[in-house]
């Protein structure tokens, strides 16, 4: 006679504790392969964890997103915001398709260059700009977007020394609605600032201003919040062309659409409450198309989209190491990644599937990474077929920010693939090895 | 190991405390070592009988046992 299949006994106490806040069904579909490609293959090749990315998603979510903006408003440009993902397989995807980038700090900028975007479609953000910085991004006409007066001065000083006119924009910080505000970038709209540190660079005859940004926060929820935001760039843009006689050539809305993943603390899952790209588009077009400007002088519209491009696109692929019972009775699985890998943990319940078939039974579990610390939690609490040892699990929409905040951190960093659109697998970025994390490090003499 | 007296185990895995009202459900495993505990088997007996119908590896479900058993415990399930 033929042996059944084991699964572990269970007891679940039925008449206590929340009920399960989501259906379970969707999670706990198995997910064995992405775009065709088998993920227990993938692992046996590649190793567990394994970031997977999917270069076919990554071009859809491109062209959705310019198809959205595109057939509502006549100049679209769309920068691809480095820090989402500056892995340069990903990055020149983006730029295949026509993004620019928006980068945040030198090594960025420099990330741009060597994939070969044109100096003057690299927008420079950020806080943190050195002189030296500052004047390679003046030479490649870059669209250097100051963020405080210090950098406004700088800027002109190093512009009037070497005879330059950089092209600027300056961020603007407002109140959108949104708390916490981002003030902290950026010129205040509210009370003035933005207006002071235009007039000093129309007076400058060593700046050219080309254009308006702001960045009102991350994942936002609120389409009236950009259509605020909107609203305000335009005010300035038409106070610059009375007074000065002179119309910006865009107006930058930053990032912060959201993707569909779902925040901590949610009470339903993103995909049933994050707003459609549609609805951000139509408040921000219906402004500024309604603002007044002539059709030959509309600003293009800059958009610096990061996670709503990139997250769905990504996967992050690896293997249950252990289940115990916690004191209190809670089942508990350890798996071979945790935060040091998926920094976005910390923000987002993110959605995990079993990858092979599960059986009947579920159970609420929690989902521990491998690190020896307290922190690292992947799920709270989760409801997950049966998990044994061995086991591999599938973690959903990580595409945006952890491949570039991981954390080296008692491990090293696993590798990332990406499947091509004729689902052909290429390794973008090896996993870590000893000798690599070596090659930094220096002992003094007296110490070997 | 006894499951108390008063305690009813239907055929679908479902549970009922009397003295304390709580239900509890479980799957076609533990159905079966509920069956066997009523039958005052030992745990060896158990793990002997598990290890004959289904394909699992023997220090598993010895843990498993003992894990379930203590969940068994804490529920006040056992005499
Ligand atoms: C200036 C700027 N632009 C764009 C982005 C991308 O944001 P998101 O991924 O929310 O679209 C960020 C992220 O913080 C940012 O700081």
């Amino acid at each position: 006679m033929e042996k059944k299949r084991y699964e572990r006994p269970t007891l679940r106490k039925m008449n206590t504790g929340l009920m399960n806040k989501f259906g379970t069904k969707t999670e706990n579909q198995p997910v064995t392969h992405i775009e065709s490609v088998s993920v227990k293959g993938l692992m046996q090749k590649f190793g567990s964890p394994l970031f997977v990315l999917s270069e076919r998603q990554i071009r859809r979510n491109f062209r959705n997103a310019n198809r959205i903006f595109t057939t509502r408003y006549p100049k679209v440009q769309f920068a691809w915001s480095y820090k989402t993902n500056y892995l340069d397989a990903v990055c020149r995807i983006y730029h295949q398709e026509g993004s620019w980038a928006e980068v945040v700090s030198g090594f960025e900028y420099e990330k741009a260059l060597k994939n070969g975007v044109p100096g003057n479609q690299i927008i420079f953000n950020g806080p943190d700009k050195s002189d030296e910085q500052l004047l390679i991004a003046a030479r490649n006409n870059s669209l250097i977007h100051i963020d405080h007066y210090d950098e406004l001065y700088t800027l002109i000083r190093l512009s009037e020394e070497h005879q330059l006119k950089p092209q600027v924009a300056i961020r603007v910080n407002m109140d959108t609605g949104i708390y916490p505000k981002w003030d902290r970038f950026g010129f205040n709209f509210e009370n003035g600032q933005a207006w002071n540190a235009l007039t000093r660079i129309l007076n400058s005859n060593h700046l050219e201003l080309v254009g308006l940004h702001c960045h009102i926060g991350t994942f936002m929820l609120s389409p009236s919040a950009y259509a605020t935001a909107a609203r305000n760039l335009c005010e300035l843009a038409w106070s610059i062309k009375e007074r000065f006689g002179k119309m910006v050539n865009y107006i930058d809305l930053g990032g912060g659409f959201p993707s569909t993943n779902t925040l901590k603390g949610a009470y339903l899952p993103g995909t049933d409450t994050v707003p459609s790209l549609d609805q951000f588009a139509d408040a921000i077009t219906d402004v500024i198309l309604g603002y007044g400007f002539r059709p030959d002088e509309l600003p293009t519209l800059i958009l610096e989209s990061g996670r709503a491009l990139v997250d769905d696109a990504g996967y992050l692929l690896g293997t249950v190491l252990a289940t115990k019972r916690l004191s209190d009775g809670r089942r508990a699985t350890v798996l071979d990644f945790g935060i040091n890998s998926l920094f976005t943990s910390f923000w987002y319940d993110h959605k995990v599937s079993p990858a092979q078939e599960p059986g009947q039974q579920t159970e609420e579990t929690v989902l521990y990474g491998p690190l020896c610390m307290n922190i690292d939690v992947v799920r709270e609490s989760i409801v997950m077929p049966l998990l044994e040892k061995g086991n591999q699990v599938v973690v959903h929409q990580v595409g945006a920010y952890n491949m570039t905040q991981w954390m080296q951190f008692i491990t090293l960093r696993p590798a990332i693939v990406m499947i091509d659109e004729k689902n052909t697998t290429h390794v973008i970025r090896q996993s870590e090895t000893m000798e690599y994390i070596d090659s930094l490090e220096n002992v003094p003499t007296h110490l070997t | 190991m006894r499951i108390r007296k008063n305690i009813a185990v239907s055929d679908e895995g479902f549970l009922f405390n009397p003295t304390t009202g709580d239900s509890f459900s479980t799957n076609g495993t533990g159905a079966l070592i509920l069956h066997l505990l009523k039958q005052d088997k030992s745990v060896a007996e158990i793990t002997e009988t598990l290890c004959e119908n289904f394909d699992a590896d023997r220090i598993l479900v010895e843990r498993d046992l003992e894990e379930f058993t203590s969940l068994l415990k804490e529920y006040s399930l056992l005499d």
